[in-house]
């Protein structure tokens, strides 16, 4: 049986590219309907091959102004959740206070509370409060669930550092400040950056507690919604596909750059 | 590359002690490393070397007294700002950079320039100018060992400090570095100060031992000395192996003492008694088991007059290639280890065989009885 020995050997690749087929066949779809031209209002079907979206992705009432929002609130939302969760980790692994045991735990509420049960109570918190809702108050749910995912993130990377090497530093005559920036940042960095990422994706992405916090602003994730209702523009795959290739990239550029740099001191 | 004998890279611990809460990790300890020297601290885990050490190098501030290098004191010196540089445990190398941005580490951040003359050298020095560009986990135990020296070497510090430097290494390699370190630090005339806690690396490499037991400093001297005359049961004990037996002064006689053991006689020069001595007391009596000659008790009537002896029967003999072991139950101490070379064996010597041990006086050394037989043993078992 030639053919059950050939399937043997490879199984574990084929299970392998299957799985890889069911991650990827989403984006697949998201991507050739990009090229779609709907008959109707709803691109579910595909009709014919066509450019027009790609050449005018902003020729969709609101849809680029709510993009740019959701940018804007992703990148701050980033930075604030990665310098908070950052000094956050650092505080839990390298110092020894009361409750410190309680913040440790507490940190991971938000990604245990149901998000949609958190998203109802924070607008009842804000509409108390008496808060303008808007960019703000998208802004500052969007850090607050962000936290418990950068502090995993870097608290790992921190616990598993050695302490000596900041003694070294130190015995190297770096002061307290370069000993931070020369061996504690670098060494931390690859735990900020997937905290950071995650971030970003996550805040991007995010429907339920922006739904309910947003006043009348429009993020682009309310804006698919909003539009699923009377219709999908091809356009929303358009940003969608442009999202995907833009984060593909970005991973290639660092695989090359590393590569690169590892050539070149070999 | 030597320094010259200003006496700056003299250590000189005065009074230094370190607590913390109720539990005192070295006690207050005076101790001066002469310039160019190899100083070993030697002790059992938890004995307070590294604490020691780690206060020379300012990652540990003193609970009291004074550092001082040469004539600055620098007690209260940040480590960044001290001329001393560590070699760690396990190295510290930092994994974000390669093996040449480690070694210059030191230079570049006192604001040196022009590093790559330096670090090349440094590197040919520890043979590793071929891996400079490596990042340490792609380098061996060895390898990155010799980086760490190097990383601290390139800084020309007063004084090297060494925790534990080889305790990550295979025992063969251990031995190849305990050399290599010896060969650098004749090479460049730095002050070290090594600790360990293996007796043997202590005295093949250090001119000055310091043995320390609970957080105190028992007997520091040269190796050959601490190991011919210890002055306590830890150290006696710690550094190789000794047989104590409890005795009982007997009688003076010039410059010998005479000791009652088991009934028979034994003969202890007075100069080599570090108890104090007084007719009827009690003193231990320790003799080194290759310092002991084993003979069948058929023929005990050849052993020249003079020399120690107990009778004993041959419990059991462990033979390692040079020599064989020989532990031996007598009326003075049940376990009397003695290590016979093997030059020309005698085949009755086997377990259940009567004999007489014996070595010259000049050998036993005299210890007070007052402190724990068994001293420093356990601890030596589990290091």
């Amino acid at each position: 049986m030639p053919f059950v020995n050939w399937l043997k050997r490879r199984l574990v690749v084929l299970a392998g590219l299957l799985t890889l087929a069911y991650l990827l066949l989403p984006n697949v779809i998201v991507t050739v309907f990009s090229f779609n031209k709907p008959k109707g209002r709803f691109n579910y079907e595909w009709q014919q091959f066509s450019t027009d979206a790609w050449q005018d992705p902003c020729g969709v009432a609101d849809m680029c102004g709510s993009l740019s929002i959701s940018l804007q609130i992703a990148v701050w939302a980033t930075v604030g959740a990665t310098l908070l969760g950052t000094m956050i980790s650092f505080a839990l692994v390298r110092y020894r206070f009361r409750a410190r045991g309680a913040v440790n735990s507490l940190i991971f509420l938000p990604m245990a509370m149901p998000e949609v049960v958190m998203a109802a109570s924070l607008l009842t918190l804000f509409l108390n409060m008496g808060a303008q809702l808007g960019f703000w108050t998208i802004l500052i749910a969007h850090i607050m669930f962000c936290l418990s995912f950068v502090v995993t993130a870097v608290k790992a990377r921190v616990m598993s550092m050695d302490p000596r090497l900041e003694e070294a530093a130190r015995d190297l005559y770096a002061g307290p400040v370069q000993t931070f920036v020369r061996v504690t940042l670098p060494i931390a960095a690859p735990g900020i950056a997937a905290g950071a990422l995650l971030s970003f994706a996550l805040s991007f992405d995010d429907f339920i507690i922006t739904n309910f916090n947003a006043g009348s602003t429009v993020t682009f994730p309310m804006f698919v919604w909003g539009s699923a209702q009377r219709g999908t523009p091809v356009q929303i795959n358009v940003i969608g596909t442009a999202m995907f290739l833009i984060a593909v990239l970005f991973v290639l550029t660092s695989m090359v750059v590393s590569n690169r740099r590892n050539k070149q001191k070999a | 590359m030597k320094t010259t004998p200003d006496n700056s890279g003299d250590v000189r611990l005065s009074g230094i002690s370190k607590t913390y809460g109720s539990f005192t990790a070295v006690h207050p300890l005076d101790l001066t490393v002469p310039e160019g020297s190899f100083f070993a601290l030697l002790g059992a885990s938890g004995c307070g070397k590294t604490t020691t050490l780690r206060m020379i190098a300012g990652l540990e501030e003193p609970s009291s007294g004074t550092v001082r290098l040469g004539d600055q004191d620098v007690t209260h010196l940040p480590p960044y700002k001290r001329p001393v540089n560590t070699v760690f445990q396990s190295y510290a190398l930092f994994p974000h950079l390669d093996i040449f941005e480690n070694v210059a580490f030191g230079l570049r951040r006192r604001g040196i320039k022009s590093v790559k003359k330096q670090v090349e050298e440094m590197l040919e020095l520890v043979q590793l100018g071929e891996q400079a560009r490596k990042k340490p986990h792609q380098l061996s135990g060895g390898q990155q060992q010799r980086v760490a020296v190097a990383r601290a070497l390139i800084n020309h510090p007063k004084v090297l400090l060494l925790d534990e430097p080889l305790g990550a290494l295979d025992l063969k390699l251990r031995r190849q570095m305990q050399l290599e370190l010896k060969r650098i630090q004749t090479e460049v005339g730095i002050t070290f100060v090594h600790v360990t806690h293996d007796q043997e690396e202590a005295m093949t490499m250090a001119d000055t031992v310091a043995v320390m037991n609970g957080g105190r400093v028992e007997q520091l001297g040269a190796p050959t000395d601490l190991y011919e005359n210890p002055q306590t049961t830890f150290v006696a004990n710690f550094l190789g192996t000794s047989n104590l037996i409890e005795a009982e002064v007997d009688t003076e006689n010039g410059d010998d003492i005479v000791l009652k053991a088991g009934g028979g006689k034994l003969v202890l020069p007075e100069a080599r008694c570090s108890a104090p001595t007084t007719a009827g007391g009690k003193v231990l009596v320790g003799i080194r088991p290759e310092k002991i000659a084993l003979t069948h008790a058929d023929e005990a009537g050849s052993i020249p007059e003079g020399r120690n002896r107990v009778t004993g029967k041959i419990a059991d003999a462990s033979f390692i290639g040079v020599s064989t072991q020989y532990v031996i139950d007598t009326p003075v101490c049940d376990e009397f280890a003695v290590y016979v070379q093997n030059v020309e064996r005698d085949g009755r010597l086997v377990p259940g065989a009567d004999v007489v041990l014996h070595w010259s006086p000049a050998h036993t050394f005299g210890l007070d009885a007052a402190q724990d037989i068994d001293a420093g043993t356990e601890e030596e078992a589990a290091a």
